[in-house]
């Protein structure tokens, strides 16, 4: 066994790390609007890209020292207990190790990139400052997740990335759509929310009740939940509690200790399946991945610079970043390790088969989102935990390079998103078709493009692993990523060519050869200068907005004006450029070692990983197998590419519109339900929201008509109860003739002076009945 | 322990408000002398009101200043013979659990004593406000309210909290019938209104009182013999401090059964009733959406913010400290109903129309973190209980205060009559918004501390009941979560209603009170060791007390 002692070395500058984007955002939450207002948009954007580029300087600093140490040091940083409770300890501690400083670098340095474009993209808005508060918080809450030294630390950024990914969906919430859109992304984060604290609470309570060592036959019992409770009332020794990663993989390194909790069952499985799925379905929540994948082509509803950050090179990567960062929980367990993989294979090639059909760009994307994200659990779900970081970042910059020159296209197009209204970019926009170029052939998988690296290592590892639990091992993992691979090649030159080549059909009218009969359905546009917003701030717009921006429905308009797409400004072309180079460079730090050439990526990562590396076998196939497996991904890849090319490149080859306007059942009925995403969403409206909204309606009707019902029955009854006392007192009364009547009539005439209103006769009545209470007391105790 | 006079701050804090009151009293009286106009007797008594708030405050948190937070013994004792005859003493002194609610109480009067004002900032004319209406008498009874509240947090004498208990009663009857929503008809033609509701709050609450009366009665002739404050020797004692040590010696144990029931059950229950309906723990909750919705705003925030946490407060502090044997036998019952609240409330909620009523039915449903933090009996647990009750002290009350900034502008709190409001009024949209967060448990406020001690505490509970208590309970995160950002969706985003152009922002009253909550909340999301520190030695001696093997 390959032990590493952890070293921690205090490095206390890293709390600046997630401290200062934070700082941006109070800044500009604070004083945003009125800067913006009297100095302009650069007083937003100046700081708010400055704190995420100091962050990026000291995740630098941190991660040049972490080279400089030996294997198995962390740079740690400490600042105050939170929640020390008994035999909790939760501390507000970042740590930076080799696995997180990597993430903590991706983050930061994509994250000021998409700072930058964003001043570009978002230079007409008017809560211009709004969304740069966002974005700064959004940091902070990455930073954060990435970098807490414990689950409840991490849980803090988990949930507050959700946050600002509903605030930054939302962004523009005058338009229902998008509102609803940033409500969905949380609820639904939600669930899978719930999954991870099930997931923690089980295994702090699994490492505090399972014995450290064996009970002795007769000092101690086992209960029916596997608790150890000594005959006398006093516990045995536990594994231990913890909720710091660091420390929960210490104890899991121990040989026994991990032998005592492994053999642990709850509810029939092993707790440490049990702990692992649901933190999983944490992860399914984050990254998007079956059955919580719906939120993410919804919240394409955002600004699109949010779509590249959040939604593609960051946020949704934490779940596989957080199987990766548990590798010694997940290890442990193969059922769950099965079950990560196979559910990344799955939504892999279901989301590509959504991506076939999309029209609007953003939706490709956000699908090929999806999608990608699959890929990662399969890596990491075989164990192959270097690899799913790997594709995590060569995704972050060419899916981030995609994204943003979608925004870039979008902006060009006046706030279009439907790909069959544009066509012939490639001219008018060469940055932006050139780098979207270079990244399509890095998702597709081109060979010397950072995607191939990764995806192909993935596939390599997916197929020869050796811990896959169903049938025919990491074969069939294989299959369905690699169809999914040929998928994700076909659509996204598919979208290519749609955008860039041919004529630019956003000047012509209605009627082109690929206009669909769902046209209607694509109602969301991207557009920074919703209707309601203008009216609304246009006295504090900007002087130099677009005339257009207002244009929001009529594409014709476009045409009648006869303004063709024009290249983004430099701010904007400037990151696409530094997104294509990584994405066409960013893979040679993970080369293959087939070609016998250094994987500085997988070396770097392997001391974090060491702990559980002898408990990742593989199915032992050798290279031979290995370079056929390569040869076969980049036919693949061109497979794709060429299929596209054939069928959208100058939206010549009339086959796809044919095929839609097909006649035959099959076709239309396949197309139809792939087009509307299989009616997952409807189901789900239908089955959770509707039937928790039925619920809840019953539930009150239930609580202000039976349960109060029943308070004020009592009060109903108390009162008849009363009346029916005094009606017979008042029969008795009659009957009683006039002695009694007199003394009534008395009394009342008295009762009447009572009620003078002065002051003095009710303080008079209280003294005297205070008096009588005393006196009935005194009566009683004697 | 020794439980001698040791010193005359708490007494201080617990009778400012009595002060201020009096000082009322005093310029009503002498009104006819000065010859002074209404509007100056108003305004000095609003003066008056908020002056002694903020020096009841001021006191709460001097005492905790000055608290030894390393020891569960009481602090700032001021105990004496109070009626002889039934050997009733006059004994306030807090341990790290009455402080942390006296602290509070402090900081939540406060804030309604701000939101009574009329001052700093615009009222709309048109409408009758409560600020305006019968002043000193207002003033009055609300100090009269916060003594009670803080003599019952001090208390720790039996009979002397009972009195304290009955002193914040009437009060708060008046408050709601007379400051609150005139009598009207609701939909279904019921009658409705502030009056309603007070007498629903009145008559309810005094049903729980009864049965702690009964209770303290017949535990204080269960009781064995103790030393009074003067050193005589009495037979029978209302000392908390003698009662619980005498519970454990097991004199309650060993007490005669009642109608065949043992002792210990059935005393223990009335007093769980009578304290359960305060909380509200369902199903005795239905008084308190009727009585939040015609309350005044600062009324709502008082009963939201600390009147609940009496009910808590109860039974931490007899159920839990006389009766731990009774907590054990109960652990399940009180952890299903805890987990009723949590559930069923979060769903009641999210078929509400009226905010109020909304954030009134999220109280039931976070309160129920308390009740089952309580039954869980880990220290995790029941320190999330006791910061649940504070949390929730902070976050309800800018809850109803958010809900009171724009009833007061729009007299209406019809959530689906709203729309778009975040246009008109964007300050007030993201204080919302904060406080929704900080509601729904979002880590790193102060609502997420409490929830998830309380659900890691009682995951790790020895009764496997709770790992499915806890399971069950979580779901409300997501429902929550849901009806929270629905209503935000409802009020604030979309298109905007045009009805609301002439609706204004915020104003210095209302940023006063709402600004400072926040801060807190955000203090205690990601510091809440001070609050930790205050209580964890008195909830560790209410551990240790624990039959043998129960305490985690």
């Amino acid at each position: 066994m390959h032990e590493v002692a952890p070293v921690l070395q205090d490095f206390p500058l890293l709390f600046l790390i997630p401290l200062l984007p934070l700082l941006g955002a109070v800044w500009n939450a604070v004083m945003g609007a009125r800067m913006q207002r009297r100095f302009g948009n650069a007083a937003v954007h100046v700081p708010a890209i400055l704190f995420p580029a100091g962050s990026f300087v000291i995740s630098l600093w941190s991660f040049i020292t972490l080279a400089g140490a030996p294997h198995g040091t962390s740079m740690y940083n400490y600042l105050w207990a939170w929640l020390p409770i008994g035999n909790l300890q939760a501390d507000v501690a970042f740590l930076m190790d080799r696995l997180s400083g990597v993430m903590a670098l991706v983050v930061t340095f994509v994250g000021t990139l998409i700072h930058v474009y964003s001043t570009g993209y978002m230079k007409d808005e008017p809560a211009y400052w709004r969304f740069f508060a966002y974005l700064n918080l959004f940091m902070f809450a990455m930073l954060v997740l990435v970098l807490g030294d414990n689950f409840l630390l991490m849980f803090v950024g988990w949930e507050g990335v959700g946050l600002c990914s509903y605030l930054l969906i939302s962004f523009w919430w005058r338009e229902r759509e998008k509102a609803v859109a940033g409500m969905k992304a949380f609820v639904v984060n939600r669930v899978g929310d719930l999954g991870f604290s099930l997931g923690v609470f089980l295994l702090f309570w699994g490492l505090m009740t399972t014995p450290a060592s064996p009970p002795a036959s007769n000092h101690g019992q086992v209960d029916a939940h596997g608790a150890a409770v000594a005959a006398h009332g006093e516990e045995a020794p536990a594994l231990g509690t913890s909720v710091a990663f660091r420390e929960v993989e210490q104890i899991l390194q121990d040989p026994v200790k991990r032998t005592r909790i492994v053999d642990r069952n709850v509810l029939g499985i092993g707790l440490i399946t049990l702990v692992c799925l649901l933190l999983f379905v944490g992860a399914t929540g984050k990254s998007a991945q079956i059955p919580l994948y719906t939120w993410l082509p919804d919240a394409m509803a955002g600004p699109t610079p949010v779509s590249a950050l959040i939604h593609a090179a960051t946020m949704v990567t934490a779940g596989v970043y957080m199987v990766a960062r548990l590798h010694f929980l997940f290890t442990l367990s193969p059922a769950a390790m099965t079950v990560v993989a196979t559910v990344g294979a799955l939504t892999a090639l279901f989301a590509a088969s959504i991506g076939l059909f999309q029209n609007d760009i953003k939706k490709v994307l956000a699908y090929s989102t999806v999608s990608q994200l699959g890929f990662m659990f399969v890596a990491v779900g075989v164990g192959a935990y270097w690899v799913g970081i790997f594709h995590l970042m060569t995704h972050a910059f060419f899916k981030a390079c995609l994204f943003l020159g979608s925004g870039s296209v979008i902006m060009g197009c006046h706030h279009e998103q439907d790909m069959r209204k544009m066509g012939g970019l490639k001219k008018l926009m060469p940055i932006t078709a050139a780098t979207y170029f270079v990244s399509c052939a890095a998702i597709a998988g081109f060979p010397f493009f950072s995607g191939f690296f990764s995806k192909d290592e993935i596939l390599w590892k997916a197929f020869n692993s050796g811990n896959i639990l169903l049938p025919g091992g990491g074969l069939i993992l294989w299959v369905i990523a690699a169809v999914a691979a040929l998928g994700t090649s076909f659509y996204m030159f598919r979208s290519y060519y749609m955008t860039f080549s041919g004529e630019y059909r956003g000047a012509a009218s209605h009627g082109h050869d690929v206009v669909a009969k769902a046209d209607g359905a694509h109602g969301a546009h991207d557009d920074p200068h919703s209707t309601d917003a203008h009216a609304a701030h246009g006295a504090h717009a900007d002087p130099h907005s677009d005339p257009h921006a207002a244009d929001v429905s009529g594409h014709d308009a476009h045409g009648g004006h006869g303004h063709l797409p024009v290249e983004s400004p430099w701010a904007m072309t400037s990151v696409l450029a530094v997104l294509g180079f990584l994405a066409l460079a960013g893979g040679y730090v993970g080369l293959p070692l087939l070609w016998g050439l250094p994987n500085v990526f997988e070396a770097w990562l392997e001391p974090v990983f060491a702990s559980t590396a002898d408990r990742v076998t593989s199915a032992g196939f050798g290279h031979g197998v290995e370079w056929a497996l390569m040869g076969f991904s980049i036919i693949v890849a061109f497979g794709g590419f060429f299929a596209a090319r054939v069928l959208y490149k100058d939206g010549r080859s009339p086959i796809p519109a044919r095929l839609i306007a097909s006649e035959s059942a099959l076709v239309q009925g396949t197309h139809r339900v792939i087009f509307n995403k299989y009616y997952v969403d409807e189901a789900y409206g239908f089955v959770f929201v509707k039937g928790s909204l039925v619920l809840s309606r019953a539930l009150a009707l239930w609580d202000s008509r039976v349960i109060d019902g029943l308070v004020n029955l009592a009060g109903t009854i108390g009162r008849a109860f009363s009346f029916l006392q005094g009606a017979i007192d008042r029969l008795f009364v009659d009957g009683l003739v006039e002695l009694v009547g007199n003394v009534i009539q008395a009394a009342g005439t008295r009762m009447r002076r009572v009620q003078t209103g002065r002051i003095q006769a009710y303080v008079q009545g209280m003294a005297l009945g205070a008096l009588a209470l005393v006196a009935l007391a005194y009566l009683l105790a004697w | 322990m020794d439980l001698t006079t040791n010193s005359m701050l708490l007494t201080w804090t617990v009778f400012t408000p009595a002060i201020g009151l009096t000082a009322i009293l005093a310029l009503l009286a002498l009104r006819p002398l000065l010859r002074l106009s209404q509007q100056a007797v108003d305004e000095a008594s609003r003066a008056i009101g908020l002056m002694a708030s903020l020096a009841a405050a001021a006191l709460g948190i001097a005492l905790w200043a000055d608290f030894d937070s390393g020891t569960s013994n009481l602090q700032f004792i001021h105990r004496f013979v109070w009626m002889k005859s039934w050997n009733i003493e006059f004994f306030i002194g807090v341990d790290g659990l009455s402080l942390s609610m006296v602290v509070l109480t402090g900081v939540v009067f406060l804030a309604g004593a701000i939101a009574s004002l009329p001052w700093w900032g615009r009222l709309d004319d048109h409408h009758p406000h409560f600020s305006k209406k019968r002043v000193p008498a207002y003033w009055i009874l609300f100090l009269l309210l916060e003594m009670g509240v803080l003599g019952t947090f001090a208390s720790q004498d039996f009979f002397l909290f009972y009195v304290f208990w009955e002193v914040m009663l009437l009060p708060m009857y008046f408050l709601i019938g007379i400051w609150g929503a005139p009598t009207r008809k609701d939909p279904d033609g019921r009658t409705r209104g502030g009056p309603y509701a007070a007498i629903k709050f009145f008559l309810y609450t005094l049903a729980g009182s009864v049965l702690m009366l009964l209770a303290l009665i017949a535990v204080y002739y269960a009781s064995g013999p103790a030393t009074l404050a003067d050193g005589s020797q009495a037979q029978h004692t209302f000392n908390l401090v003698h009662l619980t040590r005498q519970a454990h010696d097991g004199i309650f144990v060993k007490a005669g059964a009642i109608l065949g029931i043992p002792f210990v059950h059935i005393v223990f229950v009335a007093m769980f009733l009578g304290f359960a309906i305060k909380v509200p723990m369902f199903p005795f909750h239905t008084w308190l959406p009727d009585a939040h919705v015609d309350a005044p705003t600062p009324i709502s925030v008082i009963l939201a913010g600390i009147l609940l946490k009496t009910g808590m407060y109860g039974m931490f502090r007899f159920n839990l400290q006389i009766f731990p044997t009774g907590v054990v036998w109960a652990a399940w019952a009180i952890g299903i109903l805890g987990v009723i609240n949590i559930v069923y409330g979060a769903f009641v909620c999210m078929a509400q129309k009226d905010l109020k009523k909304l954030i009134a039915y999220s109280s039931v449903s976070h309160m129920g973190f308390c009740l089952l933090g309580l039954a869980a009996l880990t220290p995790q647990a029941l320190t999330g209980s006791v910061y649940q009750m504070i949390s929730h002290g902070i976050v309800s009350p800018m809850l109803f205060l958010l809900a009171g900034v724009v009833y007061d502008r729009a007299h209406t709190r019809d959530i689906e009559g709203f729309g778009g409001l975040a246009q008109k009024m964007p300050e007030y949209t993201a204080l919302t918004g904060f406080a929704f967060m900080a509601s729904l448990g979002l880590p790193g406020l102060a609502g997420f501390v409490g929830e998830v001690l309380v659900f890691l505490g009682a995951f790790a509970a020895q009764d496997g009941i709770f790992r499915v208590l806890v399971a069950i309970s979580a779901l409300s995160v997501i429902v929550t979560a849901g009806y929270y950002l629905w209503t935000m969706q409802r009020i604030f985003l979309g298109p905007f209603n045009h009805r609301w152009e002439h609706l204004h922002d915020m104003n210095w009253r209302e940023r006063l009170t709402l600004y400072p909550l926040a801060v807190l909340t955000v203090i205690m999301g990601v510091w809440p060791l001070p609050v930790f520190d205050m209580i964890r030695e008195t909830l560790n001696t209410l551990l240790a007390s624990m039959p043998a093997g129960i305490a985690g």
